[in-house]
């Protein structure tokens, strides 16, 4: 196995580039070192991210935020006006395993890991995240939505890298929250999960974003259920109509963690649980 | 206090929580568990399993693997000992496969390297051709007419001709006639009931370093519940004689019944006897859920016959129990232990042992009794719910007591089940008032205990101190346990007491820490052996006093002239005897070798609190408590350790473990993120009440607790889920979508 510590993003790329049979980049590696250690994966080349300057700050960009691609679940917690503007997203990445787990993982890896239950990537996408992917022709911007595609793959290219997230600017009376559901109360993984993030005008959902986990091969950010909300003060019916349309942009697996019929319905009741939620922190009056 | 009788009160030390001999070692990782030993020149093992549920054998090749850099042996079947019969045959072919695969897990070989890497890479190599069988791991699909037959002539004579050829093993007992009681009941409730297998889940998976020498000559370190078991069972399975085979067991990660049972130490000597170098075998977690062993899962039939004052008039149950490709489920204790807790007229039960493609399941706190609680407190629940009865009050009312005879045949001594209900009636949790979406479930819970072959030595120190050696494993403290009855015998600190578990070259043969004995035998063998150490200090202080031995009393340890009738004489301390000991005769040890049989059964009471969340299925147990009949508590702390670890656990069994196996019969979940045990923040602060009844078997009246704290749970659980959910749960786990389903069908239905 080769071990590379690069001093750029540009370098980690053109190394990816490069290398032969199965290589991995090393965030927090609470994915790639627990698949090394289960035998399931045994990367040939291993890149670590995590010598890049600026790799674990959180810092403020053109009103909105960027964080590195290092930059751990506790640190995320312990930002207090990162959590006061997207207490959604720093809530879906808080609920990652444990201490320990927390001191390591990375928005990054949850997303690159490419998990259809990874907890922070709803979130991300509701809250309309983008990533910055660096390779060899510079730096592009993508949505975070367009990064899954199916379970354990993205639509990253080889010797593409992520070198950090966007938040977009809040706003005003805007608000987001992110719930899963899981058989035991921690350290487990998601059988569903839902982001919302919304905006209000007055009582009234002017903006809206429901994105769900764990429901498909890969994360899906549901148009039809945003829609179900947006122009209503997610009265009774509006509930009910954006619990329909979460419930049918389900296509997930009968498996060990859930059947068709439970995912699909308890999709409909964490849509509704979350868009209360993120309207109250929004300020709506319920 | 007569040195031969028994006590239960004016204790000094009994019944006080001194801290645990074992706690510095284990909070500063000085403890050695099973993995923690290494030896010079030592391999590395790796074991080969079959990924297929029921296949035959063709050819195992091993050349490649034998020919991969720092291999340096590879065992198969043709390395074990031939023509074992019986109970070893099962184990043998369990540790290392004959022809035939019989569960996904199944070991085929195995290969000891100089490297953990290398010793991993070669099994890969080893290349097994198979040929796929049908499988069943069903116990329902396993007794069905077209099921596979998993080994055909593995039924022994207790089964009624006619039955499918997977039902081994068959048990009927009872007494009057139940479709009489039947009849005199104003209510019969008939009802079946499923629950999945569980695994025991404890920490520490299976670790052992082996040596077997070319001249026959072993020693093993290991993790077990049982060291003179493992090599009696090693011996026979590698062909050795027993005495040769030294075993010193670790400490013990956890065991809880699933380490009564030998998978890796023979595979570990065949590789060191091939090698001729130590052998260390250490399982993943994966292996531990694949080939070690889960619970019996099982299927049940319920009926209950109750007057409108709430007295049962006939009960009657069926219980099948599926114990992987081998025979040995439990079902007699599940029939046995069924309706034990009542005082019934017209009883029936009838077990089926049934084999199926799975592992060979194993002993797991209580085995048998935890299912059949839960499928007959369910439909007794039912029945107080339908006839608008008090669940405590009916079953006070036909509570077993002293004098009864027992569902299971004989007369129950003085028990303590009416205790345990009278104990929890008058707990505050009773009478709490329930919040919205919450429900209470009340269940009674029964084990036999054991008691077993048992050898103690407790040996004096020139300075006054005391070696106590067990040969016991230390499952649950019972190492500070023998120490306090050593100390109220002996009349010295606790403090002046190490209590060992030695290995098996030093003590008569023990038998396995199991069927909650320890606390019990060993604990009545320690007594026993301090009394025997007595005898002998008396002795002593009697010759330097030149006065009959039977004029010599033990006092606050102290040799005291036993009147003024016997002399005016300086009482002896302990130390003072003891450091004048060579000159006086010499070492001065007690001992005490027997196998006690007075092992006082046990019941207990829960009461539990469960709120389950209607939209998603989501059951959160937010109040639980305990009440169990101890017969006496040696150290409180650890009874309440073992009320609570039993409450935890089948917390887990009840809500959301289970054995899943897919189509293809192979284990779908052999890991803790998809084999679901409780987290810390999934449980409440589990309430205890520890009731006091002596067992008249024991010296202090002790009882095992180990096992009954996990009979109740599931049952009580159950009845708080359907309760709050207003829908009875009949199949376990109660898993969320299980829930959600059962509220549809009863809202659609
Ligand atoms: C005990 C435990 C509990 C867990 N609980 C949860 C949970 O509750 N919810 C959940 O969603 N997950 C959970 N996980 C999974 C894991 O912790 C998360 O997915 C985590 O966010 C991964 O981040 P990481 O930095 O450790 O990733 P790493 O392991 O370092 O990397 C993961 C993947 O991302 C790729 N990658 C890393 N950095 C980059 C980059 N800069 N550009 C492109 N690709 C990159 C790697 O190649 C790899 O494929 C748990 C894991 C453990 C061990």
């Amino acid at each position: 196995m080769e071990y590379h510590t690069p001093g750029s993003f540009e370098d980690a790329a053109t190394i990816a580039a490069k290398a032969e049979g199965v290589t991995r980049f090393l965030a927090g590696g609470t994915d790639v070192l627990v698949q090394l250690r289960a035998d399931m994966v045994t990367p040939d080349v291993l890149i670590d991210i995590k010598q890049i300057a600026g790799v674990k700050d959180i810092a403020r960009e053109e009103g909105g935020w960027r964080i590195g691609a290092a930059v751990a679940g506790a640190e995320m917690t312990e930002h207090t006006e990162l959590g006061k503007e997207w207490p959604g997203v720093v809530e879906a990445m808080d609920l990652i395993g444990s201490t320990q787990i927390q001191g390591r993982a990375t928005l990054v890896g949850n997303l690159c890991n490419g998990s259809p239950a990874a907890d922070s990537v709803p979130a991300l996408m509701a809250a309309g995240a983008s990533v910055s992917v660096v390779g060899a022709s510079g730096t592009r911007k993508v949505p975070v939505e367009e990064i899954p595609a199916g379970p354990g793959k993205t639509n990253l290219a080889k010797g593409e890298v992520i070198s950090a997230v966007h938040l977009p600017v809040r706003g005003d009376n805007a608000g987001d929250a992110y719930l899963r559901f899981i058989p035991r109360t921690e350290m487990d993984i998601a059988v569903v999960g839902c982001g919302v993030s919304l905006r209000l005008d007055g009582p009234t959902v002017a903006e809206a974003r429901v994105s769900l986990g764990a429901v498909a091969p890969r994360v899906l950010l549901v148009e039809e259920a945003a829609k179900a909300i947006i122009g209503t003060t997610l009265d009774e019916a509006a509930l009910d109509a954006l619990a329909a349309a979460a419930s049918a942009a389900c296509n997930p697996i009968d498996d060990k963690r859930g059947t068709i019929e439970f995912r699909t319905h308890v999709a409909g009741v964490l849509a509704k649980r979350a868009a209360k939620i993120a309207y109250e922190r929004a300020g709506g009056a319920k | 206090m007569a040195p031969d009788g028994n006590m239960t009160n004016g204790f000094k030390v009994v019944g006080t929580r001194p801290k645990r001999p074992d706690g510095v070692d284990k909070v500063t990782g000085r403890a050695k568990f099973g993995a923690d030993a290494n030896a010079p020149g030592m391999l590395h093992a790796s074991i080969v399993r079959s990924p297929h549920a029921h296949a035959k054998i063709l050819k195992i090749d091993t050349s490649k693997a034998e020919s991969l850099k720092g291999v340096k042996a590879v065992v198969t079947r043709a390395d074990f000992a031939e023509g074992l019969t019986g109970e070893n045959w099962n184990i043998l072919e369990n540790v290392m496969a004959g022809d035939t695969a019989l569960y996904d897990g199944h070991a085929v070989a195995a290969v000891a390297a100089t490297t953990a890497l290398a010793a991993r890479d070669a099994a890969k190599l080893i290349e097994v051709r198979y040929e796929l069988l049908p499988h069943v791991t069903d116990v329902d699909k396993a007794m069905a007419a077209d099921a596979p037959v998993i080994r055909s002539g593995a039924a022994d004579k207790s089964v009624p001709e006619g039955m499918h050829p997977n039902v081994v093993r068959y048990h009927e007992s009872g007494h009057g006639d139940v479709d009489k009681g039947f009849a005199e009941a104003d209510l019969v409730i008939e009802e079946s009931f499923k629950t999945e297998a569980t695994h025991q889940g404890y920490i520490e998976p299976h670790a052992c370093l082996a040596q077997l020498g070319p001249d026959g000559k072993g020693e093993v370190w290991c993790c077990t519940q049982g060291h003179f078991n493992v090599q009696k069972v090693c011996a026979a399975l590698v062909g050795t004689e027993t005495s040769q085979l030294r075993v010193t067991p670790s400490e013990i990660g956890g065991g809880f019944g699933g380490k009564t049972v030998v998978f890796i130490e023979p595979v570990a000597l065949a590789l060191s006897r091939k090698a001729n170098r130590p052998v260390k075998l250490v399982m993943s977690r994966s292996e531990v859920f694949r080939a070690t062993g889960p619970t019996a899962s099982t299927s049940m039939d319920i009926k209950i016959g109750m007057t409108r004052e709430g007295k049962i008039t006939a009960a009657q149950g069926v219980f099948r129990l599926q114990g992987g490709a081998f025979p040995g489920a439990p079902m007699e204790f599940t029939a046995m232990c069924a309706f034990a807790p009542y005082a019934l007229e017209n009883v029936h039960q009838i077990g089926y042992d049934v084999m199926s493609n799975r592992p060979k399941q194993a002993a797991y706190r209580a085995p048998g009794s935890p299912m059949a609680a839960f499928a007959v407190e369910s439909v007794i629940d039912e029945l107080c719910n339908k006839l608008d009865l008090d669940p405590i009050e009916v079953r006070l009312k036909n509570a077993s007591k002293e004098g009864t005879k027992a569902s299971y045949g004989p007369k129950f001594e003085r028990i303590g089940l009416v205790e345990t209900l009278e104990a929890a009636r008058a707990h505050p949790h009773l009478t709490a008032p329930l919040a919205e979406g919450q429900g209470r479930g009340i269940s009674c819970g029964f084990w036999f205990n054991h008691g077993g072959e048992t050898a103690v030595s407790l040996a004096l120190s020139e300075d006054g101190t005391v070696a106590i050696s067990v040969g016991t494993p230390d499952i649950g403290g019972s190492r500070a346990s023998m120490g306090q009855m050593a100390a109220e015998e002996l009349g010295i600190p606790y403090e002046n007491i190490r209590t060992t578990v030695a290995d098996t070259a030093t003590l008569g043969y023990n038998e396995i820490s199991h069927g909650s004995r320890v606390t019990y035998a060993s604990g009545l063998a320690t007594i026993k052996a301090a009394r025997d150490a007595v005898k002998k200090l008396c002795a002593r202080a009697a010759a330097k006093w030149g006065i009959d031995e039977e004029a010599v009393v033990w006092e606050d340890g102290c040799a005291k002239p036993s009147g003024p009738n016997a002399g005016e004489f300086e009482p002896l301390p302990l130390a003072k005897i003891a450091r004048s000991m060579g000159r006086t005769g010499g070492p001065i040890v007690g001992h005490y070798e027997a196998t006690p049989e007075g092992a006082g059964v046990s019941f207990a009471t829960h009461i539990v609190d469960a709120e389950v969340d209607k939209e998603t299925g989501q059951t959160k147990v937010v109040r639980y408590t305990v009440v169990q009949d101890a017969g006496k508590a040696i150290h409180p702390t650890y009874v309440e350790g073992q009320f609570q670890g039993g409450a935890a656990q089948g917390i887990g069994w009840a809500l959301n473990e289970e054995y899943i196996y897919g189509e293809d019969g192979r284990l779908q979940n052999s890991g803790f993120l998809d084999y679901r045990i409780p987290v810390a923040s999934d449980l409440p602060m589990i309430d205890t009440v520890i009731v006091e009844v002596p067992n008249p078997g024991h010296p202090y009246g002790v009882r095992g607790v180990g096992e009954t704290s996990i009979c109740p749970p599931l049952a009580a659980i159950a009845n708080a889920v359907s309760n709050a959910a207003g829908v009875r749960l009949t199949e376990l786990p109660m898993s969320p979508p299980r829930i959600l389903k059962a509220l549809n069908d009863q809202a659609h239905g």
